[in-house]
């Protein structure tokens, strides 16, 4: 019975994605060494390079940390670790990407997504990676989005009307921002 | 808060605690009236909402498995959530965007109107215009309206300038920063809006009217009210002479519990309230309660809705500030000139940063092309299209009997095939979406199919004729006196405008007509 645990823990393959930070970046601040790894319980390495592959085709930044990218296939990794037939759904598909697939160019990549991208293995993987990827502070510094901003008093103060290069709006059609003078 | 009894069989009992159901518990209370609120989800407050886009979502969302069918886009892009309603106090009036504007006076006659259109179920609503505005007037003061009762508007954000100096050039006159339930300077005891942008993650000012801090506090406050949470009602019971006696519910430890109930008002969003009458089945009542004209859930309304935005080389920042507050009203007339009935609103919106990539782009949209748009999100501009839906009788919420939820109750399906009156007036309204923003400097506009529908309408509408619908002009179901809907399934047609505001203005005037029907004893 354990030896059969052991076995199918064994099988499952623990893969591991790898990177080098780049200078300058977000994650160069936070990072407590130049290199970073991610875990994978369920996928192997070689499953989760070509999800690294799959994810920067349907979603491609070339200056975006490729550690983002990295903890979008740990997402995926978790979702089939949570649902088998999930897992099996994706194992097809990525047998189907072909081996060569996380080096090829990235018209062959994009080549070979087109035509799957009815099946629900592109479904699935196209929503996981935007779901992600997007969602991640990497991501947030990376497209100048400046997160919550409650604790700083919202935008009132801040910006949320200092566009200059396009006319202003009249106050009939907008409002006055309220200073605290009574009606 | 009062602690009331399970076998009084004097209260009213609400399900649902949002728009409608927070409201007609305020307004029923400070009248006197005990009330049960039986409200599916859990207590959040302005405190504990999350602005970590995603963590709001699933924080807020009613997300149990609900099935979908028919030709609508929907069942493609979104067959796991095809309606995006809210599970917690206060129901979608804490994710709501706080736009209210009203329907126009011919969409409530739309029948006679735009006479008969093939294929679509239309009827005029069994309430006289002039006596909904007077609602809609009541409404506005409670929820303290922006631009209306001299209430100034909002102060116009960078993303409202684009979409502002796009709409003049194109040559619409009717934009302003739209009517919205949003405080613009300290008022009913709420603070102003700080434009945090993304209204729908909740308001953590309280600025943006939510039964949750205005009309459930106060209900407590009246010691009437006995507010259930995370208790879903699974089933309305009655007697032998047919009227309504109470509702089973399962509490938060899945226990089941048994309210009596003088009077029951389902207030549980379209979707919901369409099925709780269905599972309510008996012996007497075999197609379910107020069913007996095989209307429930039918005529099941969505607004012909989607997104359109567009990448620009300037920085817009359209994160920071209140996410819808910008309108385009012309377009709201009806004018068949333009290939279809009725109008629609164009809506200032901005969405977080996974959500514009999973639901504000075409699902269609990857590779370099998502790319590009993605690297312009602090140069992005966008809107929502929000317009009438054409009813049809087979656009319709059923039960599914292949799909149970955490109690084995069969799930909602939500069957839609479009009126082609809504494909002509997408097009029409992408179309002009398109030119509004490249008239601003758009250089790529991308548009998405009907997203999920956050407006859920007339599933249960009212009718003058019960062969027509399933309520009288006060919400009270034509079959049992003592049962009503105060949501907004009641709605006869959906209009051009977001619902919140007209299904507060009917539960307002509800409230007044069930207060009047105990006291003379009608009920």
């Amino acid at each position: 019975m354990n030896t059969d645990m052991d076995r199918r823990h064994f099988i499952r393959g623990t893969g591991m994605l790898t990177g080098t930070v780049l200078a300058g970046s977000a994650l160069a601040l936070l990072a407590p060494s130049r290199t970073w790894a991610v875990d994978l319980g369920t996928l192997s390495t070689t499953e989760g390079a070509a999800l690294m592959a799959v994810a920067g085709t349907i979603a491609p930044h070339d200056t975006l940390a490729e550690a983002a990218y990295a903890l979008t296939v740990k997402a995926i990794d978790a979702e089939c670790a949570r649902d088998a037939p999930t897992l099996a759904m994706l194992r097809e598909g990525l047998a189907q990407l072909g081996t060569e697939f996380a080096t090829a160019t990235e018209a062959t990549r994009v080549r070979v997504l087109t035509a799957m991208e009815s099946s629900p293995f592109f479904k699935f993987l196209r929503y996981q990676t935007l779901s992600n990827l997007y969602a991640s502070p990497l991501a947030y510094d990376h497209f100048g989005y400046e997160g919550e901003s409650f604790s700083k008093g919202g935008y009132l103060q801040r910006g949320f009307n200092d566009l200059r290069w396009l006319p202003d709006v009249p106050l009939a059609d907008s409002g006055p921002v309220f200073t605290g003078a009574t009606r | 808060m009062a602690t009331i009894s399970h076998d009084d069989t004097s209260v009213v009992l609400i399900i649902g605690s949002g728009a409608g159901g927070g409201t007609l518990a305020h307004e029923l209370t400070r009248r006197g009236i005990k009330v049960v609120l039986l409200e599916a989800g859990a207590r959040q407050s302005i405190a504990s909402f999350s602005q970590v886009p995603g963590e709001a979502f699933m924080q807020l969302t009613w997300l149990e498995p609900r099935t979908t069918s028919g030709s609508w886009s929907v069942k493609e892009d979104y067959a796991a959530l095809p309606s995006w309603t809210c599970k917690t106090v206060g129901g979608t009036t804490v994710h709501w965007t706080g736009a209210t504007p009203r329907a126009r006076p011919w969409e409530v006659v739309n029948r006679t109107t735009y006479g008969k259109v093939d294929g679509a179920s239309m009827i005029d609503w069994p309430i006289p215009y002039s006596e909904l505005l007077r609602y809609y007037e009541i409404a506005e003061k409670r929820m303290v309206v922006a631009r209306r009762n001299g209430n100034p508007g909002i102060p116009a954000s960078s993303h409202f300038k684009v979409f502002y100096n796009g709409a003049k050039r194109i040559g619409y006159k009717q934009v302003h920063t739209n009517y919205m339930a949003i405080n613009t300077r300290p008022a009913d005891g709420r603070a102003m809006c700080m434009q945090q942008g993304f209204c729908v993650q909740g308001c953590k000012v309280g600025a943006k009217w939510s039964t949750l801090y205005t009309e459930i506090p106060r209900a407590e406050a009246t010691g009437n009210l006995d507010l259930r949470i995370e208790s879903r009602a699974v089933r309305i019971e009655h007697g032998a002479d047919g009227l309504a006696t109470g509702v089973v519910y399962r509490d938060a430890q899945g226990r089941e519990q048994r309210q009596k109930a003088r009077i029951v008002c389902v207030a549980a969003n379209s979707v919901e309230t369409s099925r709780l009458l269905l599972l309510s089945e008996s012996a007497k009542y075999p197609q379910g309660l107020a069913n007996s004209n095989d209307q429930v859930g039918r005529h099941y309304s969505h607004h012909t809705g989607g997104f359109v935005f567009g990448a620009f080389e300037q920085p817009i920042h359209f994160w920071r500030g209140a996410t819808l507050a910008g309108v385009v009203e012309d377009e709201t007339r009806h004018d068949p000139a333009r290939g279809f009935a009725g109008g629609y609103h164009l809506e200032l919106a901005a969405l977080d940063l996974p959500s514009i990539a999973t639901a504000g782009f075409p699902q269609t949209l990857w590779g370099r092309d998502l790319g590009y748009m993605m690297d312009r999100y602090s140069a992005m501009a966008g809107i929502f299209i929000n317009g009438e839906d054409l009813p049809r009788a087979s656009n319709r919420i059923t039960l599914n009997p292949n799909v149970k939820d955490q109690f084995g109750l069969p799930v909602a399906n939500i069957h839609v095939d479009d009126h082609p009156n809504n494909a002509a007036m997408r097009a029409h309204a992408q179309k002009q979406a398109k030119a509004l923003l490249e008239a601003a400097g758009a250089t790529r506009v991308v548009m998405t199919r009907q997203t999920p529908a956050t407006h859920n309408m007339c599933a249960n509408r009212m009718s003058a004729d019960p062969r027509e619908g399933v309520l009288n002009a006060h919400g009270q179901t034509h079959d049992i006196r003592n049962l009503f809907v105060s949501d907004g399934s009641a709605m006869s047609t959906s209009s051009s405008a977001n619902p919140t505001l007209t299904i507060v203005a009917l539960a307002l005037r509800q409230a007044q007509y069930i207060e009047q029907q105990m006291r003379t004893r009608a009920i």
